[in-house]
């Protein structure tokens, strides 16, 4: 696969001094669905933004096929957008507003009607040309914006917090249809979004961003599996995250215990953070447990329980279990291995990266 | 609705019967009153002398020149003013001479304007010859405009900062330029704040009389001059009420051309 865009040293400083993006390498290979996720104000849409050339970077370039970018009018880029509150124009309607692209490109009327019809099909609007944009619902408009986007066959689509708006069920249905649409035309999604549900479920491959830097940036099982630093442990799923210290490879001490675990190369006695997820702890009876905790409450949330407990050095621990306990009982919990997950303090991605690898490789 | 809530209503309902629908009823009997009750006299002449009709065009001609200047020059204005970051700021410096006294403003440019005012003075620099630009209709139209512009900037401004500016990303985004986003996108969603202002810029135009006097020196006789001229100088009412008359109807169908939505879509088969 070949690169289509890509941003090198991207930095945004507004007139205010505030610092948007500190430093943004990134690289985007064309086919692929990707997300950027963050909490609001962590520079996602300003990424985007610079994407699509509403907004020019302080310094750094921004590459698209090769070619710098960084200077072009946003309409001369082959990079469409669904807009966060989908911006449809208010006086047209939704033939009008999915033609507008191509009619500004002044094709052919017939081609124009063609291609629309085709692009209202692929979002399932079929038969909705003449409908006037204020008589359609939140989720018919998100489906108008995005077909009013791929009907110029954008070689890249970028999508601003496109589902937020919708609720829950609607959401899900979007998603599954966004990622269809995806695969089928081929071309490359950029998807920011601060949920990241949203993100795992949909993207080739998630940026995680806090503060103007990209935190991590992988798979979403990797990132969910392997988080490089504590935000992005407590950003992406639930999570128990202690304070540690490392023994010697391949054992780490949390809890005043010390547990056998997957992770090497970090020096012996340094001080470490260690994540749990809720799903890979399990409850048991009290023999066969890593570790003794009390059940404190416990909430049914239709898939599973969520179950809080304490141990008796008052660390808490959440669990996520689809059997139900007691409240107030004394129970055993287990894990593996595998599942302990140690954070050194103030590594990058880069040092993670290096470090993973030079010990698998020993194995 | 209940009845405390009509109950509200009534000054407005008294304003409206006293000052706006008594004189118009008062003004159209007045049109058809001859000397021995009912007569269609004074129409008849109306439309049969030509120069009454000449006055017509001429007034529309004024008014249609003011407003377009006008258009012009603010549209632009109210734009600009709606992307500023002190809007307040500058809007207050708009609306500011409208609080000013309309005969004084007009003073004032007899002052600007007059063989020996600044303009002349400033112009003497230069070597050219004192102009007569006071009395002309260059002056006339110029003055209507500068006091007409703050009533067009505010419609139009509202429009304009009614707009989603996301809107104006999109059509950006899907390729078109400036000029084409200003044509397909931002005139037609800003068209009603133009609409209100043509309105509240074109129908007090047809009637302007005291500028045509003080600024135009009676050159310019529009149908605002001729009303004043019937009822104050020649006393003949019922031919000034006539004028007025023919004048209302002439604004009620401006009004009905500018603000109504009537452009049917075709459908379209895909």
């Amino acid at each position: 696969m070949s690169d289509i865009i890509k941003l090198n040293h991207v930095r945004k400083e507004y007139d205010d001094g505030f610092v948007a993006l500190k430093d943004i390498n990134l690289t985007i290979e064309s086919g692929k669905f990707y997300s950027l996720l963050g909490p609001s104000g962590s520079g996602k849409t300003t990424i985007l933004r610079i994407i699509a050339g509403f907004s020019e970077p302080t310094s750094g370039k921004v590459f698209f096929d090769g070619d710098d970018i960084t200077n072009l009018d946003s309409s001369k880029r082959k990079i469409n957008t669904v807009f966060q509150n989908y911006a449809l124009f208010p006086h047209m309607n939704v033939f009008e507003n999915v033609a507008f692209g191509l009619q500004i490109k002044k094709k052919d009327k017939q081609e124009i009607k063609m291609a629309v019809k085709e692009a209202l099909h692929m979002v399932q609007l079929d038969g909705f040309a003449n409908r006037e944009i204020s008589e359609l619902s939140g989720g018919q408009q998100q489906r108008v914006a995005i077909a009013r986007a791929i009907v110029n066959q954008p070689k890249v689509l970028l999508l601003d917090e496109s589902l937020s708006a919708l609720d829950k069920r609607l959401r899900k249905d979007m998603q599954f249809e966004l990622r269809e649409i995806q695969k089928k035309l081929g071309i490359t999604f950029i998807f920011v979004t601060h949920d990241q549900e949203e993100a795992l479920a949909m993207s080739d491959e998630i940026f995680v961003l806090n503060e103007g830097k990209i935190q991590q940036s992988g798979s979403p099982v990797d990132i969910y599996d392997e988080p490089v630093n504590d935000f992005v442990a407590r950003f992406i799923g639930d999570s128990n995250i202690l304070s540690g210290r490392m023994i010697k490879d391949y054992e780490v001490e949390f809890g005043n215990h010390r547990f056998e675990c997957a992770d090497a190369g970090i020096k012996p006695g340094e001080k470490v953070e260690v994540v749990l997820r809720p799903e890979d702890l399990d409850i048991t009876d009290i023999e066969h447990g890593k570790l003794r905790v009390m059940v404190e409450s416990q909430l049914f949330l239709g898939d599973h329980f969520e179950i809080k407990a304490i141990d008796s050095d008052e660390n808490e621990w959440l669990i996520h279990s689809t059997n139900p306990t007691k409240i107030g009982k004394e129970v055993g919990v287990y894990f593996d291995p595998e599942d302990i997950h140690v954070m050194r303090f103030g590594e990058s991605e880069a040092e993670f990266d290096k470090r993973l690898e030079a010990y698998e490789g020993e194995e | 609705m209940k009845k405390s809530k009509l109950f509200f209503l009534i000054p407005y309902v008294l304003w409206l019967s006293l000052f706006v629908i008594a004189p118009i009823i008062l003004i159209t009997i007045n049109a058809f009153k001859g000397e021995d009750g009912f007569t269609l006299k004074n129409f008849q002449q109306f439309f049969v002398n030509g120069t009454f009709l000449k006055m017509t065009l001429n007034s529309f001609w004024y008014a249609f020149l003011i407003t377009l200047i006008t258009l012009l020059i603010s549209y632009p204005i109210a734009y600009i003013l709606s992307q500023m970051k002190n809007q307040q700021f500058w809007l207050l410096l708009i609306i500011l001479p409208t609080w000013i006294n309309l005969l004084l403003k007009a003073y004032a440019f007899i002052g600007i304007f007059s063989k020996h005012g600044l303009l002349n003075n400033f112009l003497k620099l230069f070597g050219i010859a004192p102009a007569n630009i006071l009395f002309t209709d260059f002056a006339f139209i110029f003055v209507a405009a500068y006091i007409e512009i703050p009533f067009m900037i505010l419609p139009i401004y509202n429009a304009i900062c009614d707009i989603n500016p996301a809107v104006i990303q999109a059509a950006y985004d899907l390729g078109a330029s400036k000029w084409q986003t200003f044509i397909k996108v931002l005139w037609p969603l800003s068209k009603s704040g133009v609409e209100s202002g043509i309105q509240a810029v074109f129908i007090p135009s047809l009637s302007l009389f005291m500028l045509t006097r003080l600024i135009g020196g009676n050159r310019v006789i529009t149908l605002g001059t001729a009303i004043e001229e019937y009822f104050m100088t020649t006393m003949n009412w019922s031919m000034g009420s006539t004028i007025g008359v023919v004048l209302i109807v002439l604004m009620v169908i401006v009004m009905l051309f500018t603000s109504s939505d009537h452009h049917k879509k075709k459908e379209i088969k895909l």
